[in-house]
């Protein structure tokens, strides 16, 4: 069952380029029956190693890929995995690039720092919990409590584009980041309370939104000229990475956007005043 | 280095994490064995934490399908007293039932699991005499089922439906598909498993998942913070709480509104997860008219904190979670299965192509039913499997 990986030799030590990887030689390793740990240890190793890309076959709910994948010198791979990841994929991701060939569970891009993940399928809840940089693309959908307190951090601006729609309690508490919804399936937006408790960032839905779909503290208006500008320039990149969607950017720029934003960056000041 | 620390903190590769349900239904009917739900359980192992793990199996006693199939598990600390607690159990059961076949379930005793009870399984049909001949059969199984539960001493019966049964112990839920045999012994059209981390009260095998009365089950990965509430209401019904775990009231409340009160499993799904006031508020006439009566009436069934469940029934399996969704469950369907998990990994390993996967909304059913589950209407079961809420309003 236990599956060794096929680790190439690589020069410990050998010093990281900076720049693209295109064309790099890809390592490979056959994720079945492998644990989390096991798994993200082996990535560590081929990080030290200086391996640039990574494809991980047969992935199968192990959690976690991607994070403890830090280092002083900022070594940096692509990571592509094959099957299902597990929760918590990209947790704390610093810098580099992941691509999931399926779909993702629980909690993708948790406290992610930096980098980009992409996601060929749909993700679970809780998607970009408390991320304070990089990109994630879903080319799909997405559960509950997307960008549950997503915020910017030093000078940092995360941003979640989501393909399909989202379900309840998008942007819960956000406090930064932008966050684009692009419902191709135009399914969403059945969702309720979106931006409860959101304090700062913004959130674009593709169509409207009701006032009682929004938390209180939320204000819905339409996107303006510089908003479309922000989310064209992520539809590009969304479709640069998902070319196999059957819209183009003319299409799904046809429809108006709303932008949700909270009322007030301390929403609860008032709480506890007499 | 602070080496002593550090040695402390590797302790720590569990995970903390929560329980695993997962189920699997073949909608045609189809029946197989336990090999699958116990490979794609055993992948979710990091959710449990081998202090309980168990299944329920549809359809695998084919051979004595008109009779109740009662598992009995005596705990007794020494043998002897599991000894005395079955003497008491099968005097009364000859009291009180016809016994036509019993036998001790047979299990692996090469897979180890700790404190094993006596189990013994008994195929009766009720013997009601008396006032009690008035009573429907199911009625009088529950009551003298609360009356083993409360009454006799170290005797407990965890399963009671018709050609169907649960098996459950300590140890991880592989372990104990293991140690019952399930992968070789049984073959059944809908199976759903849990692997269990307790979290409020101590592990025993009788607080295993899953729970069941009749042939109702109930795995469940969250925690009822109204259980008290839920079971001081479900008292006045005449259910004995005995089991000491949350999970029991929601198995008993699923008896109470399905069996007894007939209610829609839409119904019962706004009772256990009822939509908010300021949602309810949004509604038009007749809904809110319903969700409030509903609310009005039920209120004290109302199933608060997280959790997300999957209920078996002959022919029909359910999963629901609370109504923000505060614990995950997935569906996915392929051809004719039908799966329910909290991780769609766990689906893919035992099917990697599916048809449709899908995140079921807080508090809103996925219903699949067996072919022919509604008085054998194909349209029932061909609309069923993802049968919307709206269209009982």
């Amino acid at each position: 069952m236990m599956t060794k990986a096929a680790v190439s030799k690589v020069r410990p030590g050998s010093a990281p380029k900076a720049g693209s990887s295109a064309g790099a030689v890809a390592v490979s390793i056959d994720a079945s029956g492998l644990e989390t740990r096991e798994l993200n240890d082996r990535l560590r190793e081929l990080l030290l190693s200086g391996a640039k890309r990574v494809e991980i076959s047969h992935v199968c709910g192990q959690r976690y890929i991607g994070t403890r994948l830090y280092t002083p010198e900022r070594h940096l791979m692509e990571i592509d995995i094959r099957g299902t990841a597990g929760n918590d994929l990209a947790a704390f991701l610093s810098g580099h690039k992941i691509t999931v060939e399926g779909n993702a569970q629980d909690g993708v891009g948790n406290t992610m720092d930096s980098g980009e993940v992409v996601v060929r399928g749909r993700a679970g809840d809780v998607l970009g919990f408390s991320m304070r940089g990089g990109e994630i693309y879903v080319r799909d959908g997405c559960g509950y409590r997307a960008a549950l307190h997503m915020k910017d951090c030093e000078g940092k601006r995360p941003v979640l584009v989501v393909g399909g729609g989202a379900q309840d309690f998008l942007g819960e508490y956000m406090a930064g980041g932008v966050v684009i919804i692009l419902d191709r399936d135009g399914e969403s937006h059945e969702s309720s309370f979106m931006g409860t408790g959101m304090h700062g960032g913004v959130i674009y839905l593709r169509g409207t939104a009701r006032v009682d779909q929004v938390g209180a503290q939320v204000e819905i208006s339409p996107a303006d000229e510089a908003d479309r500008e922000l989310i064209e320039e992520y539809v590009s990149r969304y479709l640069d990475r998902f070319p196999e969607v059957d819209m183009t950017k003319d299409e799904i720029m046809a429809s108006p956007f709303v932008r949700l934003t909270p009322r007030s960056k301390r929403p609860y000041s008032g709480l506890y005043a007499y | 280095m602070d080496r002593k620390r550090r040695s402390r903190r590797e302790l720590y590769t569990k995970e903390i994490c929560a329980c695993s349900i997962f189920g699997a239904m073949n909608r045609e009917g189809d029946r197989f064995t336990g090999e699958g739900v116990m490979k794609a359980i055993a992948s979710m192992r990091v959710r449990g934490n081998g202090l309980g793990g168990g299944f329920a199996a549809y359809g695998i006693y084919p051979d004595h399908r008109d009779l109740y199939a009662f598992h009995l598990m005596f705990t007794g600390p020494t043998d002897p007293a599991r000894r005395a607690a079955k003497q008491e159990l099968e005097a009364f059961l000859a009291r009180k039932f016809d016994v036509y076949f019993d036998e001790e379930i047979p299990t692996d005793d090469s897979v180890f699991v700790r404190d094993p009870p006596l189990l013994w399984r008994y195929f009766v049909l009720p013997r009601k005499e008396g006032e009690d001949a008035e009573m429907t059969e199911e009625e009088y199984i529950v009551r003298e089922i609360m009356a083993v539960n409360s009454k006799i001493e170290n005797a407990y019966v965890f399963s009671s439906g018709k050609n169907m049964g649960c098996f459950k112990g300590v140890a991880y839920p592989e372990e104990i598909g293991e140690y019952f045999m399930l992968d070789r012994l049984y073959r059944g059209h809908t199976w759903t498993v849990h692997g269990r981390f307790p979290t409020n009260t101590q592990a025993w095998w009788g607080g295993a998942h899953p729970f069941g009365l009749l042939d109702t089950t109930v795995v469940h990965n969250g925690e009822v913070s109204s259980y008290g509430t839920n079971r001081w209401y479900l008292e006045m019904y005449g259910y004995a709480c005995t089991l000491q775990t949350d999970t029991e009231v929601i198995a008993y409340a699923a008896d109470l509104l399905m069996r007894r009160q007939k209610l829609p499993i839409e119904i019962v799904a706004k009772i256990l997860a009822p939509p908010i006031w300021a949602a309810i508020d949004r509604m038009d006439e007749k809904e809110k008219r319903l969700m409030t009566a509903l609310r009005m009436t039920y209120g004290p069934l109302l199933m608060n904190g997280p959790f997300a469940v999957i209920i078996g029934e002959t022919g029909r399996m359910i999963g629901l979670t609370d109504r923000i969704r505060l614990r995950p469950l997935t569906a996915a369907t392929r051809g004719e299965i039908f799966y329910i998990s909290s991780e769609e990994a766990s689906i893919r390993l035992i099917s990697p192509h599916l048809d449709r996967v899908w995140t079921p909304r807080g508090g809103e059913p996925v219903i699949a039913e067996m072919k022919g589950y509604e008085k054998g209407s194909e349209e029932s079961y061909e609309k069923g499997s993802e049968k919307s809420y709206e269209r009982i309003c």
